[in-house]
């Protein structure tokens, strides 16, 4: 049984991995052809970093995903806080306010928040509403419940007499907040910012509603190229991301890794004091 | 001094009102007026003309969700019962694809499936006829599932990792054959895994408009396509709020009722990174 | 002893529609090691939290040194406390976390430094400085703890069942420990706990708490020979507790018997509760007792035996050094000075009753329990 599942494990993690390592391959090759390799080429990537069309949308991405997932952070975690500190029916509504970008399906949450941004342009008389403060705002939007959801578990395992020992000890709330609670919960903020920037990046349903000709991201410029016959240069943009999120994960783990080791020699050395 | 630091919330409150209670509000409004903005019950009763296709989406995506369950769930189990390390790693590996921009994996899965992809190129490299591996409902499907068996995966993982293994052992103790422990103790205690992976598939799946666009035809419309072309290129968006509408509650219905097989605390998210 | 620090007036804590605290009214004095003794849910935390400025009370006052305090802020006030599960900040070492409260306060490093290596020295932790608080034993944090408060040279010190975490042997050392400290510096402490022997070997003065209501404030000789009423009688201690009527000063009746007793003051057939403590009892053979009954069990507890009598269907616990077996008839005597007699009240009738008796009593009583 158990060697069944790792075969099974070993065959879905071919699965996954075959079609993205086909587009990697495909990036070098200097034919157009998939199943035959033509020659190594980096002509692919020179095409691809001399189209500035492209690098200023993903210029464009990045600034998206940077400032939308600090104001995320920032007022998630915030409002986690907040959320924390109230009991009862409010609580329950404000998560099930929180829940509904979560569960509603991306492309309602663009079509109503294009609807909004329509009527509100038609108010204020502005021709093209849509463009980078548009997708700002729906960026922060769609990332504030992740910074949430990942923030609340903390708050809620963090011994609450930790904050309050603090006061104790002399700190004004905002101090207690600023010198204890943020360090105890800082690792819920970091990865509820990580999840924000790679949702924030990746994005690209509700991009597509809400961008418009003037400011526009490069998921939204990706899927109008998938619409043509590929450009071999979508591939090297592709190995290029491939690469920086391994590189990404990669860190995090080795980061993850020294933590718990350096966790664990405490433990041990607990036991032998 | 508690009482105060709930007002923290009333920032994120306020934002999520403007931002996903009133654009709500918007759609509902959309769905009951026609173009001049009267009422008008016309978007609804024609949304019966799209039955077929809500019944489409609707099953590709259960087939899709199941599908990546049974895949998924061995897989899961394996991972969660290697070493710590092994572990860590072969949950980047799953992590990783859902980091990638999902429009560049579903491409990396047209270029395998696709008439001149990688697999008929091989095909047709050997003198054989190309086969009808694309524009059919098994290429939309299976695209579905190529790209979200990661979300299947990862809460499945997350609930079997925690699994107490001492259960097991005392299922074993109790007389339990292997094929009883695992239906009488694991799968039961998995339920909430699979309860959030299931949703975790089906919400995007059911939506989804670009899958069915790159791998299906005309006969494999999905309902996501309809929405998005009442935006981009029928210009009615009193039909597209009306069709939106019913998506989401449909999905709400939907997830509804499987949280009903869990008692889950809305608020430990299925989101851990 | 000394003068007046803190004074409690008519304090009453409500949530939601749970009264938690009815009506307390205390005062602390200067250098006085106090401790609030009572079952979980007593509020005797929710008192300890409205001193230390977590709570605010719905009603009542709160006064220290003279001057009421119900609306300062928790940071500023002269108190300090040592938490339940002792709340070290994790991100902080041993020497960080003892120097918290002196660096908030914005003291030169000098000095910062001066009083914590002096802190260290005095809770023994010389050298731990740059430990890491999740490498230390629970006794060590327990330490870290105390230090952390007592650098500051509070007025008062409030301590949350400080040692309920740590196991039998360390709690006694710590005790001792604490008794010590508190002594050395002449602190007030204010010490919470349902552990009866904690407080009676700790404390000058024991408040004995139970649903909200002080049931008694005394010193532990007081408390534990004098009990006002059958919850403090049991809470303290073991003790069998019978109905009687109060004939006349010094005289009580209880099994149909009349005995000397020391107590005065009652009305004139009074009904009575009337505490006799296990170990006051003395066996004698059946002819010679003022009672005589039938042991129905017998437990080896180590320095004694439990024995259980039946005294015609009422089930007595005496504790006695030598073996009495099961279905002996045996008699006591008791001299005047071991019966103590208490005014009726809500609690009579609850306790004081064997006939449930069970050899694990006293684990069950000190199991794990939490409050709020």
């Amino acid at each position: 049984m158990k060697k069944f599942n790792k075969i099974f494990t070993i065959l879905v993690f071919v699965f996954l991995y075959v079609p993205m390592i086909v587009l990697i391959v495909a990036s070098f090759n200097a034919g157009k052809d998939l199943a035959v390799f033509n020659g190594f080429t980096l002509r692919n990537y020179r095409e691809f970093f001399s189209d500035s069309r492209l690098l200023t949308l993903l210029g464009n991405s990045l600034v998206i995903a940077v400032l939308s997932s600090l104001c995320a952070t920032m007022l998630g975690t915030v409002a986690a806080v907040g959320i924390h500190n109230m009991r009862g029916r409010l609580r329950s509504a404000i998560m099930s306010v929180t829940n509904i970008p979560l569960t509603n399906p991306e492309i309602v949450t663009g079509v109503s928040l294009a609807l909004l941004f329509a009527f509100v342009g038609t108010l204020l008389r502005i021709k093209s509403i849509l463009g980078f403060w548009t997708l700002l705002i729906a960026h922060i939007t769609f990332n504030m419940p992740y910074v949430i959801l990942s923030v609340m578990p903390k708050l809620k395992q963090m011994d609450p007499n930790i904050r309050e020992a603090a006061l104790d000890l002399g700190c004004t709330p905002a101090q207690a907040f600023f010198k204890v609670v943020l360090h105890e919960i800082m690792p819920g903020i970091i990865s509820g910012a990580i999840m924000a920037f790679t949702m924030s990046l990746d994005d690209f349903i509700i991009s597509y509603f809400v961008s418009g000709g003037s400011y526009t991201t490069l998921p939204v410029e990706i899927y109008s190229y998938t619409k043509k016959q590929i450009d071999p240069k979508v591939y090297a943009l592709f190995t290029i991301m491939f690469a920086a999120i391994l590189i990404l994960m990669v860190t995090m783990n080795l980061l993850q890794m020294r933590d718990a080791k350096s966790r664990r020699t405490a433990v041990k050395r607990r036991a032998e004091s | 001094m508690k009482n105060k630091s709930r007002f923290l919330a009333a920032p994120y409150a306020v934002w999520m009102l403007i931002f996903t209670i009133v654009p709500l509000g918007i759609v509902a409004f959309y769905a009951f007026t026609d173009a001049g903005g009267s009422f008008t019950l016309e978007n609804i009763t024609s949304i019966g003309s799209y039955f077929p296709i809500f019944l489409r989406s609707i099953w590709y995506s259960i087939a899709a969700a199941l599908i990546c369950l049974l895949i998924g769930y061995p897989v899961a189990y394996y991972i969660a019962q290697c070493k710590p390390t092994t572990q860590r790693f072969l949950y980047m590996l799953i992590m990783l694809p859902m980091c990638m921009s999902f429009l560049l994996r579903t491409l990396a899965w047209v270029a395998l499936l696709d008439d001149t992809g990688i697999i008929n190129s091989l095909v047709t490299h050997f003198g054989l006829k190309p086969l009808p591996l694309t524009r059919n409902p098994f290429a939309v499907i299976s695209g579905m599932v190529y790209n979200y068996l990661p979300y299947m995966i990862m809460p499945l993982y997350t609930v079997l990792m925690k699994l107490d293994r001492r259960l097991i052992e005392a299922s074993q103790d109790l007389g339990c054959r292997p094929s009883q422990t695992f239906f009488r103790v694991i799968l039961p205690l998995s339920v909430p895994g699979i309860v959030s992976g299931v949703t975790m598939v089906f919400v995007p799946a059911v939506s989804t408009f670009y899958i069915s666009q790159k791998l299906g035809s005309t006969s494999t419309i999905m309902i996501g396509d309809i929405i998005e072309s009442q935006y981009k290129t029928a210009y009615n968006p009193n039909l597209g709020a009306a069709l939106s509408l019913v998506l989401m509650a449909l999905i709400f219905i939907c997830v509804g009722i499987m949280n009903r097989f869990t008692s889950s605390d809305e608020e430990e998210g299925m989101m851990t990174l | 002893m000394s003068k007046e620090l803190i004074r409690l007036t008519d304090l009453t804590m409500k949530f939601d529609t749970e009264t938690v605290l009815d009506g307390i009214n205390l005062y602390i004095n200067d250098s006085e090691f106090l401790t609030l003794l009572g079952p979980s849910g007593c509020g005797k935390t929710t008192t300890l939290r409205i001193i230390g400025g977590f709570l605010t009370p719905t009603s009542g006052d709160v006064f220290f040194d003279g001057k009421r305090i119900n609306d300062v802020p928790a940071y500023k006030r002269q108190i300090n406390t040592v938490f339940q599960r002792y709340a070290l900040f994790p991100h902080l070492d041993v020497y960080d976390n003892i120097a918290f409260g002196l660096r908030i306060a914005k003291l030169p490093e000098a000095e910062v430094d001066r009083r914590v290596t002096e802190m260290l020295e005095v809770v023994s932790l010389k050298g731990f400085e740059n430990r890491s608080v999740d490498a230390l034993s629970g006794g060590q944090q327990q330490r870290v703890a105390i230090a952390r408060a007592l650098v500051n040279q509070p007025k008062v010190l409030l301590l949350d069942e400080p040692l309920g975490a740590l196991d039998l042997r360390l709690r006694k050392d710590m005790q001792n420990e604490l008794k010590r400290i508190q002594q050395a510096t002449g602190i007030t402490f204010i010490y919470v706990t349902h552990d009866q022997e904690e407080a009676l070997t700790m404390s000058d003065t024991i408040v004995v708490m139970d649903k909200g209501r002080i049931q008694q404030i005394g010193r532990p000789e007081d408390i534990y020979n004098e009990p006002k009423n059958a919850f403090v009688a049991d809470f303290i201690g073991e003790s069998n507790i019978l109905d009687g009527v109060m004939n006349d000063d010094y005289l009580v009746t209880f099994f149909g018997r009349q005995f000397q007793c020391v107590d005065k003051g009652f009305a004139k057939n009074e009904p009575v509760d009337v505490v006799i403590r296990p170990e006051d009892i003395d066996i004698v053979p059946a002819s010679e007792g003022h009672l005589t009954g039938t042991v129905t069990s017998i437990t080896f507890k180590g320095v004694h035996y439990d024995i259980i009598v039946d005294f015609k269907g009422f089930k007595w616990l005496i504790q006695n050094t030598d073996f009495e077996p099961v279905g002996a008839k045996i008699g006591i005597r008791l001299n005047p000075e071991d019966i103590h007699v208490m005014h009726k009240s809500e609690y009579s009738g609850m306790f004081g009753d064997y006939s449930s008796y069970s050899a694990e009593y006293d684990e069950i009583a000190e199991g794990g329990e939490d409050e709020e």
